[in-house]
């Protein structure tokens, strides 16, 4: 029998690839902002996860837990992105294989 | 197919396609504008799980918000690179190999079978309470009031704000907070550190406009 609407697993499924894509952004760019972006990728994957599973159990604390996560997003990239700037002032590059400072 | 499902299978490949994208593109503003694209689907997928709320917020802040953001600072930097620089970072093997060991293990635990959806509406994601006290006449004579509690049926907008601002009130002041502190915190560190010259001199518009400012002064005095 053919489902009516899609299954909170098929939002599974679909959520693990975007976070898998985010990682694997996040580990292999050079370039700092476009780290920043693959982290709010991530950030999405975790809330279609909510959403989904909001809607499974019927409860409307998701929707206001997947609120309060844009708003860390938001803040986030903020935040994140003045550092970045103040990088480039600093160093008049964003390429993240050279700062190293903190020898990480 | 139903045409939820449709909906599901074509958006959920234009994201995932998108988003392979944004990690891929050698130039930031298009994985800027490809991230866009992503979002926007995603914010379809919340539609089709009765979160219109959040939909609209995640238009709203994400694409309207936040892209706007990443798109200033791109356009400020304005990077530019050469065809033959690397965009990829040197152990980019490795990353593609934990992306690819992540993406198996949340596959493992989300595969088909493991979550069975109950067959249940989603009228809790569209209805809130109210009380209502009633006069009750008791067995003695006696009249006592009773709070009764109604549930109502409103649209999904409704239901989330009063979830969050009863139940979920003093969180939510939290975010504020929160926003506060990270909006002066990107203000402080974005912030350009002026030279000593510039500190102690003022710029050159405002030495006139204060002349010509005493000036008028002088002249009003006089007339």
């Amino acid at each position: 029998m053919p489902e009516a609407a899609p299954t909170t697993e098929a939002y599974l499924m679909l959520s693990a690839t975007l976070f898998a894509i985010g990682l694997t952004g996040v580990i292999i760019r050079r370039n700092m902002i476009t780290v920043l972006m693959a982290v709010e990728l991530m950030l999405n994957a975790v809330n279609i996860n909510l959403v989904a599973f909001s809607h499974r159990l019927a409860s409307l604390e998701g929707h206001i837990f997947t609120i309060l996560v844009i708003t860390v997003a938001a803040g986030e990239a903020a935040v994140g992105l003045a550092i970045i700037i103040q990088l480039y002032r600093l160093r008049s590059t964003v390429n993240i294989d050279e700062q190293r400072e903190l020898n990480g | 197919m139903t045409p939820a499902m449709l909906v599901f299978f074509a958006i959920g490949t234009l994201a995932v396609a998108a988003s392979l994208l944004v990690i891929f593109m050698r130039n930031p503003v298009h994985s800027a504008l490809f991230l866009l694209l992503t979002f926007l689907c995603v914010a379809v997928l919340f539609v089709l799980k009765s979160a219109e709320f959040v939909a609209a917020v995640q238009v709203l802040v994400y694409a309207g918000g936040i892209m706007v953001l990443f798109l200033f600072v791109v356009m400020l930097i304005n990077v530019r690179h050469l065809p033959e620089e690397r965009v990829m970072s040197a152990f980019w093997k490795g990353g593609l190999a934990v992306g690819l060991g992540v993406f198996i293990m949340l596959f493992a635990i989300a595969r088909p079978g493991v979550y069975r959806d109950p067959a249940r509406s989603d009228k809790p994601l569209r209805s809130t309470y109210s009380y209502r006290t009633r006069k009750v006449q008791q067995a003695d004579g006696s009249v006592t009031s009773k709070r009764i509690r109604r549930l109502r049926e409103v649209g999904n907008s409704e239901a989330v704000g009063m979830k969050l601002y009863r139940d979920y009130l003093v969180p939510f002041e939290v975010a504020s907070l929160f926003l506060l502190v990270a909006m002066i915190g990107a203000i402080v560190i974005g912030k350009r550190e002026l030279n000593a010259d510039e500190e102690e001199t003022a710029p050159a518009y405002m030495i006139d406009r204060v002349a010509t400012e005493q000036l008028v002064k002088e002249r009003d005095r006089n007339a």
